[in-house]
Protein backbone atom coordinates (compact mmCIF):
# COMPACT_ATOMS: atom_id res chain seq x y z
CA UNK A 1 0.00 0.00 0.00
CA UNK A 2 3.07 2.24 0.07
CA UNK A 3 2.82 3.56 -3.44
CA UNK A 4 -0.24 3.56 -5.65
CA UNK A 5 0.34 1.51 -8.77
CA UNK A 6 0.32 3.30 -12.08
CA UNK A 7 -3.06 3.37 -13.70
CA UNK A 8 -3.36 0.44 -16.07
CA UNK A 9 -4.25 0.98 -19.65
CA UNK A 10 -5.95 -2.06 -20.98
CA UNK A 11 -6.17 -2.80 -24.64
CA UNK A 12 -7.45 0.31 -26.32
CA UNK A 13 -8.52 2.10 -23.17
CA UNK A 14 -7.25 5.63 -22.95
CA UNK A 15 -4.72 5.51 -20.13
CA UNK A 16 -5.62 7.36 -16.98
CA UNK A 17 -2.06 8.47 -16.39
CA UNK A 18 -1.03 11.50 -18.33
CA UNK A 19 2.35 13.08 -18.65
CA UNK A 20 2.78 15.46 -15.77
CA UNK A 21 6.11 17.02 -16.61
CA UNK A 22 6.37 20.76 -16.17
CA UNK A 23 6.62 22.59 -19.45
CA UNK A 24 9.96 24.26 -18.63
CA UNK A 25 11.76 20.95 -19.07
CA UNK A 26 10.82 20.79 -22.70
CA UNK A 27 13.22 21.93 -25.40
CA UNK A 28 12.66 24.35 -28.23
CA UNK A 29 12.25 22.82 -31.66
CA UNK A 30 15.44 22.45 -33.68
CA UNK A 31 15.64 22.00 -37.47
CA UNK A 32 15.34 18.20 -37.26
CA UNK A 33 12.56 18.11 -34.69
CA UNK A 34 10.81 20.93 -36.53
CA UNK A 35 10.79 18.86 -39.70
CA UNK A 36 9.56 15.89 -37.67
CA UNK A 37 6.70 17.94 -36.31
CA UNK A 38 5.83 19.09 -39.80
CA UNK A 39 5.73 15.51 -41.05
CA UNK A 40 3.67 14.31 -38.09
CA UNK A 41 1.10 17.07 -38.56
CA UNK A 42 1.02 16.48 -42.30
CA UNK A 43 0.38 12.75 -41.82
CA UNK A 44 -2.27 13.33 -39.18
CA UNK A 45 -3.97 15.84 -41.48
CA UNK A 46 -3.88 13.58 -44.53
CA UNK A 47 -5.01 10.46 -42.70
CA UNK A 48 -7.46 11.81 -40.14
CA UNK A 49 -8.32 15.48 -40.28
CA UNK A 50 -8.88 16.12 -43.99
CA UNK A 51 -10.92 12.94 -44.57
CA UNK A 52 -13.13 13.72 -41.56
CA UNK A 53 -13.48 17.28 -42.80
CA UNK A 54 -14.52 15.82 -46.17
CA UNK A 55 -17.35 13.94 -44.42
CA UNK A 56 -18.66 17.08 -42.74
CA UNK A 57 -18.23 19.08 -45.96
CA UNK A 58 -20.12 16.45 -47.95
CA UNK A 59 -22.88 16.29 -45.37
CA UNK A 60 -23.26 20.05 -45.15
CA UNK A 61 -22.42 20.71 -48.80
CA UNK A 62 -25.86 19.74 -50.06
CA UNK A 63 -27.44 22.53 -48.05
CA UNK A 64 -29.28 22.52 -44.76
CA UNK A 65 -32.61 21.41 -46.19
CA UNK A 66 -31.07 18.32 -47.77
CA UNK A 67 -29.01 17.61 -44.67
CA UNK A 68 -32.11 17.80 -42.50
CA UNK A 69 -34.10 15.66 -44.92
CA UNK A 70 -31.34 13.04 -44.94
CA UNK A 71 -31.04 12.68 -41.17
CA UNK A 72 -34.77 12.82 -40.45
CA UNK A 73 -35.92 10.00 -42.70
CA UNK A 74 -37.73 7.34 -40.73
CA UNK A 75 -34.89 4.87 -41.13
CA UNK A 76 -32.11 7.32 -40.25
CA UNK A 77 -33.95 8.56 -37.18
CA UNK A 78 -34.72 5.08 -35.96
CA UNK A 79 -31.08 3.99 -36.46
CA UNK A 80 -29.73 7.04 -34.60
CA UNK A 81 -32.30 6.64 -31.83
CA UNK A 82 -31.50 2.95 -31.37
CA UNK A 83 -27.77 3.68 -31.35
CA UNK A 84 -27.99 6.45 -28.76
CA UNK A 85 -30.43 4.58 -26.49
CA UNK A 86 -28.56 1.28 -26.73
CA UNK A 87 -25.23 3.02 -26.05
CA UNK A 88 -26.69 4.79 -23.02
CA UNK A 89 -28.15 1.53 -21.70
CA UNK A 90 -24.87 -0.27 -22.29
CA UNK A 91 -22.89 2.42 -20.44
CA UNK A 92 -25.26 2.16 -17.48
CA UNK A 93 -25.00 -1.63 -17.31
CA UNK A 94 -21.21 -1.30 -17.64
CA UNK A 95 -21.06 1.29 -14.87
CA UNK A 96 -22.71 -1.18 -12.49
CA UNK A 97 -21.29 -4.50 -13.70
CA UNK A 98 -17.85 -3.09 -14.50
CA UNK A 99 -17.53 -1.61 -11.02
CA UNK A 100 -18.71 -4.87 -9.49
CA UNK A 101 -16.19 -6.89 -11.50
CA UNK A 102 -13.37 -4.46 -10.72
CA UNK A 103 -14.28 -4.67 -7.02
CA UNK A 104 -14.20 -8.48 -7.12
CA UNK A 105 -10.87 -8.46 -8.96
CA UNK A 106 -9.23 -6.06 -6.49
CA UNK A 107 -10.78 -6.99 -3.15
CA UNK A 108 -11.54 -10.69 -3.48
CA UNK A 109 -9.29 -13.68 -3.85
CA UNK A 110 -10.75 -16.94 -5.10
CA UNK A 111 -10.18 -19.58 -7.74
CA UNK A 112 -12.52 -18.07 -10.33
CA UNK A 113 -10.73 -14.73 -10.21
CA UNK A 114 -8.05 -15.80 -12.66
CA UNK A 115 -10.75 -16.92 -15.07
CA UNK A 116 -12.33 -13.47 -14.99
CA UNK A 117 -8.89 -11.86 -15.31
CA UNK A 118 -8.18 -13.82 -18.50
CA UNK A 119 -11.63 -13.37 -20.03
CA UNK A 120 -11.96 -9.66 -19.38
CA UNK A 121 -9.46 -8.55 -22.05
CA UNK A 122 -10.75 -10.88 -24.76
CA UNK A 123 -13.36 -8.44 -26.11
CA UNK A 124 -10.58 -5.90 -26.81
CA UNK A 125 -8.32 -8.39 -28.55
CA UNK A 126 -10.99 -10.27 -30.48
CA UNK A 127 -11.89 -9.07 -33.99
CA UNK A 128 -15.37 -7.57 -33.86
CA UNK A 129 -16.74 -9.81 -36.61
CA UNK A 130 -15.57 -12.86 -34.67
CA UNK A 131 -17.26 -11.45 -31.57
CA UNK A 132 -20.44 -11.15 -33.63
CA UNK A 133 -20.13 -14.70 -34.93
CA UNK A 134 -19.42 -16.06 -31.48
CA UNK A 135 -22.46 -14.32 -29.96
CA UNK A 136 -24.68 -15.29 -32.87
CA UNK A 137 -23.72 -18.92 -32.31
CA UNK A 138 -24.93 -18.90 -28.71
CA UNK A 139 -27.71 -16.32 -28.89
CA UNK A 140 -28.69 -16.67 -32.56
CA UNK A 141 -31.12 -18.81 -34.59
CA UNK A 142 -29.26 -22.09 -33.97
CA UNK A 143 -28.73 -21.50 -30.29
CA UNK A 144 -28.24 -24.69 -28.29
CA UNK A 145 -29.74 -23.01 -25.22
CA UNK A 146 -32.89 -21.93 -27.02
CA UNK A 147 -32.30 -18.18 -26.75
CA UNK A 148 -32.93 -16.58 -30.09
CA UNK A 149 -31.97 -12.92 -30.10
CA UNK A 150 -31.21 -12.89 -33.81
CA UNK A 151 -32.61 -9.76 -35.47
CA UNK A 152 -33.81 -8.39 -32.15
CA UNK A 153 -32.79 -5.50 -29.94
CA UNK A 154 -31.55 -7.72 -27.10
CA UNK A 155 -29.13 -9.19 -29.67
CA UNK A 156 -27.77 -5.73 -30.43
CA UNK A 157 -27.46 -4.99 -26.71
CA UNK A 158 -25.57 -8.22 -26.03
CA UNK A 159 -23.12 -7.46 -28.84
CA UNK A 160 -22.52 -3.95 -27.47
CA UNK A 161 -22.14 -5.26 -23.91
CA UNK A 162 -19.57 -7.76 -25.15
CA UNK A 163 -17.32 -5.25 -26.91
CA UNK A 164 -17.53 -2.67 -24.10
CA UNK A 165 -16.99 -5.11 -21.21
CA UNK A 166 -13.40 -4.13 -20.32
CA UNK A 167 -13.72 -0.33 -20.30
CA UNK A 168 -15.15 0.35 -16.84
CA UNK A 169 -13.36 -2.64 -15.28
CA UNK A 170 -9.98 -1.46 -16.49
CA UNK A 171 -10.46 2.19 -15.58
CA UNK A 172 -11.88 1.51 -12.09
CA UNK A 173 -9.44 -1.27 -11.18
CA UNK A 174 -6.28 0.87 -10.73
CA UNK A 175 -8.15 3.51 -8.71
CA UNK A 176 -9.60 0.86 -6.44
CA UNK A 177 -6.14 -0.66 -6.04
CA UNK A 178 -4.64 2.62 -4.92
CA UNK A 179 -7.46 3.31 -2.46
CA UNK A 180 -6.48 3.09 1.22
CA UNK A 181 -8.82 0.86 3.19
CA UNK A 182 -8.38 2.78 6.46
CA UNK A 183 -11.34 5.08 5.88
CA UNK A 184 -13.53 2.07 5.15
CA UNK A 185 -12.39 0.32 8.31
CA UNK A 186 -13.03 3.47 10.31
CA UNK A 187 -16.53 3.75 8.84
CA UNK A 188 -17.22 0.10 9.58
CA UNK A 189 -15.96 0.42 13.16
CA UNK A 190 -18.29 3.39 13.61
CA UNK A 191 -21.16 1.11 12.71
CA UNK A 192 -21.70 1.81 9.02
CA UNK A 193 -22.93 -1.22 7.09
CA UNK A 194 -21.11 -2.45 4.00
CA UNK A 195 -23.52 -0.74 1.62
CA UNK A 196 -23.35 2.55 3.48
CA UNK A 197 -19.54 2.32 3.62
CA UNK A 198 -19.39 1.66 -0.11
CA UNK A 199 -21.74 4.50 -1.03
CA UNK A 200 -20.18 7.06 1.32
CA UNK A 201 -16.46 6.18 1.22
CA UNK A 202 -15.59 4.12 -1.86
CA UNK A 203 -18.03 5.40 -4.46
CA UNK A 204 -16.96 9.08 -4.28
CA UNK A 205 -13.34 8.02 -4.82
CA UNK A 206 -14.02 5.82 -7.84
CA UNK A 207 -16.89 7.82 -9.35
CA UNK A 208 -14.65 9.76 -11.78
CA UNK A 209 -13.13 6.50 -13.00
CA UNK A 210 -16.57 4.93 -13.43
CA UNK A 211 -17.78 7.96 -15.35
CA UNK A 212 -14.67 7.93 -17.49
CA UNK A 213 -14.97 4.22 -18.27
CA UNK A 214 -18.68 4.54 -18.97
CA UNK A 215 -18.09 7.38 -21.44
CA UNK A 216 -15.44 5.33 -23.19
CA UNK A 217 -17.97 2.50 -23.43
CA UNK A 218 -20.59 4.93 -24.70
CA UNK A 219 -18.26 6.24 -27.40
CA UNK A 220 -17.35 2.74 -28.47
CA UNK A 221 -20.96 1.55 -28.56
CA UNK A 222 -22.00 4.59 -30.62
CA UNK A 223 -19.66 3.60 -33.43
CA UNK A 224 -19.82 -0.17 -33.14
CA UNK A 225 -20.36 -2.08 -36.36
CA UNK A 226 -18.59 -5.42 -36.73
CA UNK A 227 -20.03 -7.21 -33.73
CA UNK A 228 -23.58 -6.09 -34.51
CA UNK A 229 -23.66 -7.00 -38.21
CA UNK A 230 -24.33 -10.73 -37.90
CA UNK A 231 -26.75 -10.75 -34.98
CA UNK A 232 -28.88 -7.74 -35.93
CA UNK A 233 -30.09 -9.38 -39.12
CA UNK A 234 -29.89 -6.06 -41.03
CA UNK A 235 -33.55 -5.25 -40.40
CA UNK A 236 -34.63 -1.60 -40.21
CA UNK A 237 -35.85 -2.17 -36.65
CA UNK A 238 -32.50 -3.43 -35.39
CA UNK A 239 -30.16 -1.37 -37.54
CA UNK A 240 -27.59 0.76 -35.71
CA UNK A 241 -26.34 4.04 -37.16
CA UNK A 242 -23.11 2.55 -38.53
CA UNK A 243 -25.09 -0.09 -40.42
CA UNK A 244 -27.40 2.54 -41.83
CA UNK A 245 -24.44 4.63 -43.00
CA UNK A 246 -22.83 1.55 -44.56
CA UNK A 247 -26.01 0.83 -46.50
CA UNK A 248 -26.19 4.38 -47.78
CA UNK A 249 -22.55 4.14 -48.92
CA UNK A 250 -23.21 0.83 -50.69
CA UNK A 251 -26.26 2.29 -52.41
CA UNK A 252 -24.19 5.25 -53.57
CA UNK A 253 -26.03 7.88 -51.50
CA UNK A 254 -22.82 9.47 -50.27
CA UNK A 255 -24.32 12.85 -49.23
CA UNK A 256 -26.95 11.07 -47.11
CA UNK A 257 -24.33 8.80 -45.59
CA UNK A 258 -22.17 11.84 -44.83
CA UNK A 259 -25.09 13.69 -43.23
CA UNK A 260 -25.85 10.84 -40.83
CA UNK A 261 -22.13 10.38 -40.20
CA UNK A 262 -21.86 14.08 -39.31
CA UNK A 263 -24.60 13.70 -36.71
CA UNK A 264 -22.88 10.64 -35.26
CA UNK A 265 -19.50 12.45 -35.29
CA UNK A 266 -21.02 15.44 -33.50
CA UNK A 267 -22.27 13.16 -30.73
CA UNK A 268 -18.83 11.49 -30.55
CA UNK A 269 -17.10 14.87 -30.26
CA UNK A 270 -19.44 15.81 -27.42
CA UNK A 271 -18.61 12.56 -25.65
CA UNK A 272 -14.87 13.07 -26.13
CA UNK A 273 -15.11 16.64 -24.85
CA UNK A 274 -17.09 15.63 -21.78
CA UNK A 275 -14.68 12.77 -21.19
CA UNK A 276 -11.79 15.20 -21.21
CA UNK A 277 -13.72 17.50 -18.90
CA UNK A 278 -14.33 14.62 -16.51
CA UNK A 279 -10.69 13.66 -16.58
CA UNK A 280 -9.63 17.18 -15.69
CA UNK A 281 -12.31 17.38 -13.00
CA UNK A 282 -11.00 14.13 -11.54
CA UNK A 283 -7.42 15.40 -11.64
CA UNK A 284 -8.35 18.71 -10.02
CA UNK A 285 -10.02 16.78 -7.20
CA UNK A 286 -6.71 15.00 -6.73
CA UNK B 1 -18.86 -23.75 3.40
CA UNK B 2 -20.99 -20.69 3.86
CA UNK B 3 -23.25 -20.95 0.89
CA UNK B 4 -24.91 -24.06 2.30
CA UNK B 5 -26.00 -22.42 5.55
CA UNK B 6 -29.35 -20.77 4.95
CA UNK B 7 -30.15 -20.11 8.63
CA UNK B 8 -30.99 -16.71 10.02
CA UNK B 9 -27.80 -14.67 10.54
CA UNK B 10 -26.72 -14.95 14.14
CA UNK B 11 -28.32 -18.29 14.90
CA UNK B 12 -25.52 -20.53 13.71
CA UNK B 13 -22.22 -19.75 15.39
CA UNK B 14 -20.63 -23.18 15.13
CA UNK B 15 -18.43 -22.27 12.17
CA UNK B 16 -16.64 -19.42 13.92
CA UNK B 17 -15.06 -19.60 17.36
CA UNK B 18 -17.11 -16.99 19.18
CA UNK B 19 -14.41 -16.23 21.73
CA UNK B 20 -11.97 -14.32 19.54
CA UNK B 21 -14.51 -13.07 17.03
CA UNK B 22 -16.16 -9.97 18.44
CA UNK B 23 -18.85 -9.78 15.77
CA UNK B 24 -19.50 -13.18 14.24
CA UNK B 25 -22.96 -12.13 13.09
CA UNK B 26 -21.65 -9.38 10.94
CA UNK B 27 -18.81 -11.40 9.48
CA UNK B 28 -21.13 -14.16 8.32
CA UNK B 29 -23.40 -11.76 6.57
CA UNK B 30 -20.65 -9.99 4.65
CA UNK B 31 -19.16 -13.29 3.67
CA UNK B 32 -22.40 -14.39 2.10
CA UNK B 33 -22.79 -11.17 0.16
CA UNK B 34 -19.19 -11.45 -0.93
CA UNK B 35 -19.90 -14.88 -2.37
CA UNK B 36 -22.87 -13.38 -4.17
CA UNK B 37 -20.65 -10.65 -5.66
CA UNK B 38 -18.12 -13.21 -6.87
CA UNK B 39 -20.87 -15.34 -8.40
CA UNK B 40 -22.47 -12.41 -10.18
CA UNK B 41 -19.11 -11.32 -11.62
CA UNK B 42 -18.27 -14.85 -12.76
CA UNK B 43 -21.72 -15.46 -14.19
CA UNK B 44 -21.75 -12.18 -16.12
CA UNK B 45 -18.34 -12.73 -17.69
CA UNK B 46 -19.14 -16.40 -18.24
CA UNK B 47 -22.41 -15.83 -20.06
CA UNK B 48 -21.08 -12.90 -22.06
CA UNK B 49 -17.62 -14.20 -23.02
CA UNK B 50 -16.74 -17.73 -21.93
CA UNK B 51 -19.87 -19.60 -23.05
CA UNK B 52 -20.08 -18.14 -26.57
CA UNK B 53 -16.33 -18.57 -27.11
CA UNK B 54 -16.44 -22.11 -25.80
CA UNK B 55 -19.33 -22.97 -28.09
CA UNK B 56 -17.47 -21.75 -31.19
CA UNK B 57 -14.40 -23.77 -30.18
CA UNK B 58 -16.64 -26.78 -29.60
CA UNK B 59 -18.35 -26.44 -32.98
CA UNK B 60 -14.95 -26.26 -34.67
CA UNK B 61 -13.64 -29.34 -32.88
CA UNK B 62 -16.92 -31.07 -33.65
CA UNK B 63 -16.50 -30.51 -37.40
CA UNK B 64 -13.14 -32.22 -37.31
CA UNK B 65 -9.53 -31.64 -38.25
CA UNK B 66 -10.01 -32.15 -41.98
CA UNK B 67 -12.66 -29.45 -42.14
CA UNK B 68 -10.34 -27.18 -40.17
CA UNK B 69 -7.44 -27.67 -42.57
CA UNK B 70 -9.70 -27.28 -45.62
CA UNK B 71 -11.13 -24.07 -44.31
CA UNK B 72 -7.86 -22.38 -43.50
CA UNK B 73 -5.75 -23.66 -46.41
CA UNK B 74 -8.16 -23.07 -49.30
CA UNK B 75 -7.02 -20.54 -51.93
CA UNK B 76 -9.47 -17.91 -50.66
CA UNK B 77 -8.24 -18.30 -47.10
CA UNK B 78 -4.57 -18.20 -48.09
CA UNK B 79 -5.16 -15.03 -50.11
CA UNK B 80 -7.04 -13.49 -47.18
CA UNK B 81 -4.28 -14.33 -44.71
CA UNK B 82 -1.68 -12.86 -47.05
CA UNK B 83 -3.63 -9.66 -47.55
CA UNK B 84 -4.30 -9.32 -43.82
CA UNK B 85 -0.59 -9.75 -43.11
CA UNK B 86 0.33 -7.10 -45.68
CA UNK B 87 -2.32 -4.61 -44.54
CA UNK B 88 -1.77 -5.08 -40.81
CA UNK B 89 2.01 -5.16 -41.18
CA UNK B 90 2.10 -1.91 -43.16
CA UNK B 91 -0.31 -0.17 -40.79
CA UNK B 92 1.70 -1.25 -37.74
CA UNK B 93 4.97 -0.11 -39.33
CA UNK B 94 3.47 3.29 -40.16
CA UNK B 95 1.96 3.68 -36.70
CA UNK B 96 5.15 2.67 -34.96
CA UNK B 97 7.19 5.31 -36.78
CA UNK B 98 4.49 7.95 -36.34
CA UNK B 99 3.82 6.89 -32.76
CA UNK B 100 7.41 7.05 -31.55
CA UNK B 101 8.00 10.31 -33.42
CA UNK B 102 4.84 11.96 -32.09
CA UNK B 103 5.55 10.73 -28.56
CA UNK B 104 9.10 12.17 -28.71
CA UNK B 105 7.76 15.52 -29.93
CA UNK B 106 4.99 15.67 -27.33
CA UNK B 107 7.23 14.62 -24.45
CA UNK B 108 10.36 16.61 -25.19
CA UNK B 109 9.52 19.73 -27.12
CA UNK B 110 7.42 22.78 -26.58
CA UNK B 111 5.63 24.28 -29.52
CA UNK B 112 2.43 26.05 -30.37
CA UNK B 113 -0.48 23.62 -30.66
CA UNK B 114 1.18 20.89 -28.61
CA UNK B 115 -1.96 20.29 -26.54
CA UNK B 116 -4.11 20.31 -29.65
CA UNK B 117 -1.90 17.67 -31.27
CA UNK B 118 -2.11 15.63 -28.07
CA UNK B 119 -5.90 15.83 -28.22
CA UNK B 120 -6.21 15.12 -31.96
CA UNK B 121 -4.25 11.88 -31.71
CA UNK B 122 -7.11 10.40 -29.67
CA UNK B 123 -9.77 11.28 -32.25
CA UNK B 124 -9.62 7.95 -34.16
CA UNK B 125 -10.66 6.05 -31.01
CA UNK B 126 -14.10 7.55 -30.99
CA UNK B 127 -14.90 7.47 -34.69
CA UNK B 128 -17.06 4.66 -36.05
CA UNK B 129 -15.07 2.44 -38.44
CA UNK B 130 -17.77 2.94 -41.06
CA UNK B 131 -17.25 6.70 -40.86
CA UNK B 132 -13.50 6.12 -41.17
CA UNK B 133 -14.15 4.26 -44.41
CA UNK B 134 -16.55 6.92 -45.65
CA UNK B 135 -14.03 9.65 -44.80
CA UNK B 136 -11.27 7.93 -46.78
CA UNK B 137 -13.59 7.44 -49.77
CA UNK B 138 -14.51 11.12 -49.69
CA UNK B 139 -10.83 12.09 -49.53
CA UNK B 140 -9.09 9.58 -51.78
CA UNK B 141 -11.73 7.96 -54.02
CA UNK B 142 -11.01 8.52 -57.74
CA UNK B 143 -14.47 9.84 -58.52
CA UNK B 144 -15.66 10.76 -55.06
CA UNK B 145 -12.65 12.20 -53.24
CA UNK B 146 -11.06 15.60 -52.79
CA UNK B 147 -7.72 14.19 -53.96
CA UNK B 148 -9.42 11.86 -56.46
CA UNK B 149 -8.52 13.68 -59.70
CA UNK B 150 -4.88 14.11 -58.65
CA UNK B 151 -4.56 10.45 -57.68
CA UNK B 152 -6.24 9.39 -60.90
CA UNK B 153 -3.83 11.43 -62.99
CA UNK B 154 -0.96 9.82 -61.13
CA UNK B 155 -2.51 6.40 -61.77
CA UNK B 156 -2.52 5.68 -58.05
CA UNK B 157 -5.55 3.76 -56.85
CA UNK B 158 -6.13 4.05 -53.12
CA UNK B 159 -9.79 3.21 -52.58
CA UNK B 160 -10.91 -0.32 -53.53
CA UNK B 161 -7.25 -1.32 -53.36
CA UNK B 162 -4.62 -2.28 -50.80
CA UNK B 163 -3.37 1.28 -50.02
CA UNK B 164 -6.85 2.31 -48.90
CA UNK B 165 -7.11 -0.72 -46.64
CA UNK B 166 -3.72 0.16 -45.13
CA UNK B 167 -4.88 3.75 -44.54
CA UNK B 168 -8.14 2.57 -42.96
CA UNK B 169 -6.31 0.18 -40.66
CA UNK B 170 -3.67 2.78 -39.75
CA UNK B 171 -6.45 5.26 -38.97
CA UNK B 172 -8.27 3.06 -36.46
CA UNK B 173 -5.09 1.98 -34.66
CA UNK B 174 -3.33 5.36 -34.76
CA UNK B 175 -3.23 6.22 -31.02
CA UNK B 176 -2.16 2.81 -29.67
CA UNK B 177 1.64 3.19 -29.90
CA UNK B 178 1.69 6.89 -28.97
CA UNK B 179 -0.40 6.34 -25.87
CA UNK B 180 1.91 3.61 -24.56
CA UNK B 181 5.22 5.31 -25.36
CA UNK B 182 4.37 8.89 -24.37
CA UNK B 183 3.89 8.38 -20.58
CA UNK B 184 7.20 6.51 -20.31
CA UNK B 185 9.09 9.21 -22.20
CA UNK B 186 7.43 11.93 -20.14
CA UNK B 187 8.37 10.25 -16.88
CA UNK B 188 11.96 9.61 -17.87
CA UNK B 189 12.83 13.16 -18.78
CA UNK B 190 15.81 14.43 -20.69
CA UNK B 191 18.73 14.16 -18.25
CA UNK B 192 20.34 11.06 -19.69
CA UNK B 193 19.81 12.30 -23.20
CA UNK B 194 21.52 15.59 -22.42
CA UNK B 195 24.39 13.84 -20.66
CA UNK B 196 24.95 11.70 -23.75
CA UNK B 197 24.78 14.78 -25.95
CA UNK B 198 27.40 16.55 -23.87
CA UNK B 199 29.61 13.48 -24.32
CA UNK B 200 29.30 13.90 -28.07
CA UNK B 201 26.67 11.33 -28.98
CA UNK B 202 24.71 12.25 -32.09
CA UNK B 203 20.93 12.01 -32.40
CA UNK B 204 20.91 8.50 -33.88
CA UNK B 205 23.26 7.18 -31.19
CA UNK B 206 21.22 8.79 -28.44
CA UNK B 207 18.00 7.32 -29.83
CA UNK B 208 19.45 3.81 -30.14
CA UNK B 209 21.40 3.73 -26.89
CA UNK B 210 19.20 5.77 -24.57
CA UNK B 211 15.68 6.37 -25.81
CA UNK B 212 15.01 2.95 -27.32
CA UNK B 213 16.04 0.92 -24.24
CA UNK B 214 13.84 3.20 -22.12
CA UNK B 215 10.73 2.81 -24.21
CA UNK B 216 11.20 -0.74 -25.48
CA UNK B 217 8.60 -2.42 -23.22
CA UNK B 218 6.05 0.31 -23.79
CA UNK B 219 6.76 0.11 -27.50
CA UNK B 220 6.38 -3.67 -27.48
CA UNK B 221 3.10 -3.28 -25.61
CA UNK B 222 1.83 -0.74 -28.11
CA UNK B 223 2.83 -2.93 -31.05
CA UNK B 224 1.05 -5.99 -29.62
CA UNK B 225 -2.08 -3.90 -29.05
CA UNK B 226 -1.77 -2.75 -32.66
CA UNK B 227 -1.43 -6.33 -33.89
CA UNK B 228 -4.68 -7.31 -32.17
CA UNK B 229 -6.48 -4.21 -33.42
CA UNK B 230 -5.22 -4.24 -37.01
CA UNK B 231 -5.78 -7.96 -37.65
CA UNK B 232 -9.34 -7.59 -36.46
CA UNK B 233 -10.34 -4.43 -38.30
CA UNK B 234 -13.54 -5.02 -40.20
CA UNK B 235 -15.85 -2.07 -40.78
CA UNK B 236 -13.40 0.49 -42.13
CA UNK B 237 -11.70 -2.08 -44.35
CA UNK B 238 -15.07 -3.32 -45.58
CA UNK B 239 -16.03 0.14 -46.81
CA UNK B 240 -12.77 0.94 -48.62
CA UNK B 241 -12.08 -2.56 -49.97
CA UNK B 242 -15.10 -2.95 -52.17
CA UNK B 243 -14.88 -6.60 -51.09
CA UNK B 244 -13.77 -7.85 -54.50
CA UNK B 245 -13.32 -11.61 -54.29
CA UNK B 246 -9.91 -12.70 -53.15
CA UNK B 247 -8.16 -9.52 -54.31
CA UNK B 248 -9.27 -7.24 -51.50
CA UNK B 249 -10.64 -9.67 -48.95
CA UNK B 250 -9.00 -9.78 -45.55
CA UNK B 251 -9.60 -12.61 -43.08
CA UNK B 252 -12.31 -10.72 -41.19
CA UNK B 253 -14.14 -9.95 -44.45
CA UNK B 254 -13.93 -13.61 -45.42
CA UNK B 255 -15.34 -14.66 -42.04
CA UNK B 256 -18.26 -12.30 -42.58
CA UNK B 257 -18.90 -13.54 -46.11
CA UNK B 258 -18.85 -17.18 -45.07
CA UNK B 259 -21.07 -16.53 -42.07
CA UNK B 260 -23.63 -14.53 -44.04
CA UNK B 261 -23.72 -16.96 -46.97
CA UNK B 262 -23.82 -19.94 -44.61
CA UNK B 263 -20.71 -21.32 -46.30
CA UNK B 264 -18.50 -23.60 -44.22
CA UNK B 265 -15.29 -22.24 -42.79
CA UNK B 266 -16.38 -19.24 -40.74
CA UNK B 267 -15.86 -21.06 -37.44
CA UNK B 268 -12.46 -22.40 -38.42
CA UNK B 269 -11.16 -19.00 -39.53
CA UNK B 270 -12.60 -17.48 -36.36
CA UNK B 271 -10.73 -19.98 -34.25
CA UNK B 272 -7.46 -18.90 -35.88
CA UNK B 273 -8.29 -15.29 -35.08
CA UNK B 274 -9.32 -16.22 -31.53
CA UNK B 275 -5.97 -17.99 -31.11
CA UNK B 276 -4.10 -14.88 -32.28
CA UNK B 277 -6.13 -12.71 -29.90
CA UNK B 278 -5.39 -15.09 -27.02
CA UNK B 279 -1.70 -15.03 -27.92
CA UNK B 280 -1.75 -11.22 -27.85
CA UNK B 281 -3.31 -11.29 -24.37
CA UNK B 282 -0.66 -13.73 -23.16
CA UNK B 283 2.16 -11.59 -24.54
CA UNK B 284 0.60 -8.51 -22.98
CA UNK B 285 0.39 -10.18 -19.58
CA UNK B 286 4.11 -10.92 -19.89
CA UNK B 287 5.00 -7.38 -21.00
CA UNK B 288 2.75 -5.53 -18.53
CA UNK B 289 4.92 -5.99 -15.38
CA UNK B 290 8.00 -4.79 -17.29
CA UNK B 291 6.21 -1.76 -18.60
CA UNK B 292 4.93 -0.74 -15.17
CA UNK B 293 8.43 -0.75 -13.72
Amino acid sequence: MAEPPAAGSALGTAPARRHTRPAEDRQRLGPASGTGLGLAVLWLSLLVLLPLAAVVAKGAGAGFANFWAAVTTHQALSAIRLTVLASAAVSLVNAVMGTLIAWVLVREDFAGKRVIEVLIDIPFALPTIVAGLVLNTLYGPHSPVGVNWYASRPGVLVALLFVTLPFVVRTVEPVLLSLETEAEQAAASLGAGPIRTFVRIVLPAIAPAIASGASLAFGRAMGEYGSVVLISGQLPRTEVASQYIYQQIESGYLPDAAATATVLLAISVLVLASLNGLRQWAVSRG
Amino acid sequence: MLAGAPGRPGTATAATPAADRPRPVRRRRTSRSRWALRLVALAYVGVLVALPLGLVLWRTVDQGGAAFLDAITGPEAIAAFRLTAIVAGSAIAINTVFGVGAALLLARYRFRGRRLLDLLIDVPISVSPIIVGLALILAFGWTTGWFGPALRNAGLQVIFATPGMVLATAFVSLPLVVREVLPVLAETGLDEDQAARSLGANAVQRFRRITLPTIRWALAYGVVLSVARTLGEFGAVRVVSGNIGSQTQTVTLLVDERAEQFEPGAYQLSVVLIAVAALCIVIISIIRPHEKK
